[in-house]
């Protein structure tokens, strides 16, 4: 049996355990190693942990921390801080000492701000596979990355194997594991990869298992990403996360949620496009084919409020627990306003929308597009008065939507854009059947709502929308 | 110096050469892929008629959806049983 004992001399309780640790030396074999000098405390035969590769190795978190050893070297028990009667029961003897019996340990210096992912770098950094890239000291840091490639036109932050290791402590997930095979390039993508394309996002590390589960709905086949992204069209992926976890990183649901200024919104949803660019190759005017894009490319992530509204929420309408937390990825272009301050019964609202909604794509374009209805606080208060589930608004809309097709064949309205006139003298829902979603968001003044427009190849021939849920484990 | 970690997929293509073209058409079988676009029947159907003119046997094959690459059993038939394919897009 042996002990080995992890101190610092900054550390008031450590040198008040001195005289312990002389009584000790006495009756069982005691190994110290000292974070900060290896002159302390004197008159032992001290080892040298400067480096804190010891402390690193034995996860100290705590200075005094005494560890118990079985003749082959392993751990049996530990304690830390100065608790005289847990010393006592970790070394089986009395220690009579003329000190007081409860002191507070202090913080190892492997826990001082920034030094996690500094000794993770040094000493765990065999788990990191991805090549490793020197930069000149004199090259500009932010340059550089630019001059690699990787930025989506706005500066990304320099993926350091210091941030990719703090990066991925935001998962237990191994960075080895292979979550799927990006479009255009059809390579593989491990966790790895994305924790370094979200370091370029300017990710937090709590905001990883949200971007590796986005990432991971995008690679599913219906969702179609590779089309997505080769398409002439506006689209590109829009990540709604829903479940507490969008509430514990502080996503922003409410003002403004489609728009700038959220930490969380803004980098994992740009964190998912950085991934498709540097994993998957896809880029503007290689594979990526649109004419327009839609600022949505940059980045386009935001939160359902469900704490505020009468309905359920998208997850739970996709089969979901309302405790679980989950991405549903959608092909979507940019935002539509859809303005309406007079309407306080739920028919005239609805007849508000589905004008709206009508012109997705074009007006006479149906069975095309998917849409989701983004229904502000205002807006949905019509509803909730008025006693509306979620599933009656959407039938209502999807009653409002189905069309006459002579209002749409090629030529009707003087515009030669339409269909086939053989199929006049029917009705043509605008929607598929499920392509119309609707979500709760949106700041608390307003009544204002928005659409956003899907890709004009939804369902089968194209992208379907795809929920996951967000595994933290 | 600093160090980054390689966000990429690392990948170094191989440069792959195409196939030698035909020098001729004369009794070789075309391919004529189309890829599901809207209107891309009528394109084809007129390269279809410029090279049954000019002596060259045509088949038609068709992609399920223009917004997925073509499935392997598709690219196999093709390769068993032309000599060469045109892929046509339009809309």
């Amino acid at each position: 049996m042996s002990y080995i004992v992890i101190v610092k001399e900054e550390c008031a309780t450590c040198q008040l355990v001195v005289p312990v640790l002389q009584a000790l030396s006495e009756h069982v074999e005691l190994t110290i190693y000292s974070q900060d000098n290896p002159g302390f405390p004197a008159g032992f035969e001290v080892n040298d942990d400067t480096d804190l590769a010891v402390s690193w190795r034995m996860n100290i978190e705590t200075v005094p921390t005494i560890i118990k050893l079985s003749e082959t070297g392993e751990e049996i028990d530990r304690t830390f801080g100065w608790d005289c009667a847990a010393w006592e029961a970790l070394l089986g003897l009395e220690l009579k000492q003329d000190i007081p019996a409860f002191r507070p340990g202090c913080g190892s210096m492997t826990q001082d701000p920034g030094m996690p992912e500094k000794l993770a770098a040094k000493y765990d950094r065999d788990l990191l596979k991805s090549r490793e890239l020197s930069i000149a000291s004199e090259e500009d840091d932010i340059e550089a990355c630019f001059d690699r490639g990787w930025s989506d036109g706005l500066p990304v932050v320099p993926p350091t194997p210091e941030r990719v290791m703090r990066m991925l402590t935001g998962t237990k997930r191994d960075p080895a594991e292979v979550i799927g095979v990006v479009p255009p390039d059809l390579v593989e993508c491990s966790i790895e990869k994305i924790a370094i394309n979200a370091v370029l996002a300017g990710c937090k590390p709590e905001y990883l298992p949200v971007v590796i589960a986005a990432v991971e709905a995008a690679l599913q086949d219906e969702f179609c990403m590779h089309g997505l992204l080769a398409t002439t069209y506006y689209s590109g992926p829009l990540v709604i996360v829903n479940g507490p976890l969008s509430r514990a990183i502080g996503m922003n649901s409410r003002g403004n949620a489609l728009g700038q200024g959220n930490r969380a919104n803004a980098t994992i949803g740009r964190a998912l496009q950085l991934v498709i660019r540097n994993v998957g190759g896809g880029k503007p005017g290689g594979v990526d084919r649109s004419v327009f894009g839609n600022p949505g490319k940059y980045t386009f992530c935001f939160a359902e409020d469900e704490t505020n509204s009468c309905w359920e929420s998208l997850s739970v309408e996709r089969g979901f627990d309302e405790t679980a937390s989950t991405v549903t990825l959608f092909a979507a272009d940019g935002m539509q306003g859809i303005v309406d301050q007079k309407s306080r019964e739920p028919e005239s609202l609805c007849r508000s929308f589905a004008a709206g909604l009508r012109v997705v794509g074009h007006p006479k374009m149906v069975l095309a597009s998917d849409a989701i209805l983004v229904v502000s606080p205002e807006h949905e208060r019509v509803f909730r008065d008025a006693g509306w589930t979620k599933r009656q608004l959407k039938d209502r809309l999807m009653e409002l939507l189905t069309i006459s097709t002579d209002e749409l064949i090629a030529g009707a309205g003087g515009i030669a854009e339409g269909l086939p006139e053989k199929l006049a003298g029917r009705q043509f829902p605008k929607f598929r059947e499920g392509g119309l979603q609707v979500v709760r968001a949106g700041g608390s003044a307003g009544m204002f709502s928005a659409i956003i427009a899907g890709w004009g190849a939804s369902g089968t021939i194209g992208s379907t929308p795809v929920t996951r849920e967000i595994k933290l484990g | 110096m600093t160090i980054f970690m390689d966000p990429t997929s690392e990948r170094s293509p191989e440069a792959r050469q195409p196939l030698p073209r035909p020098s001729d058409l004369m009794g070789k079988t075309v391919g004529l892929l189309d890829i599901s676009k809207p209107r891309g029947d009528i394109f084809i159907d007129r390269l279809e008629d410029l090279l049954i003119q000019r002596g060259v046997k045509t088949k038609r094959y068709k992609k399920p959806t223009f917004t997925r690459v073509a499935p392997t059993e598709l690219k196999q038939q093709i390769a068993e049983e032309c000599d060469a394919v045109i892929e046509s897009l339009a809309d």
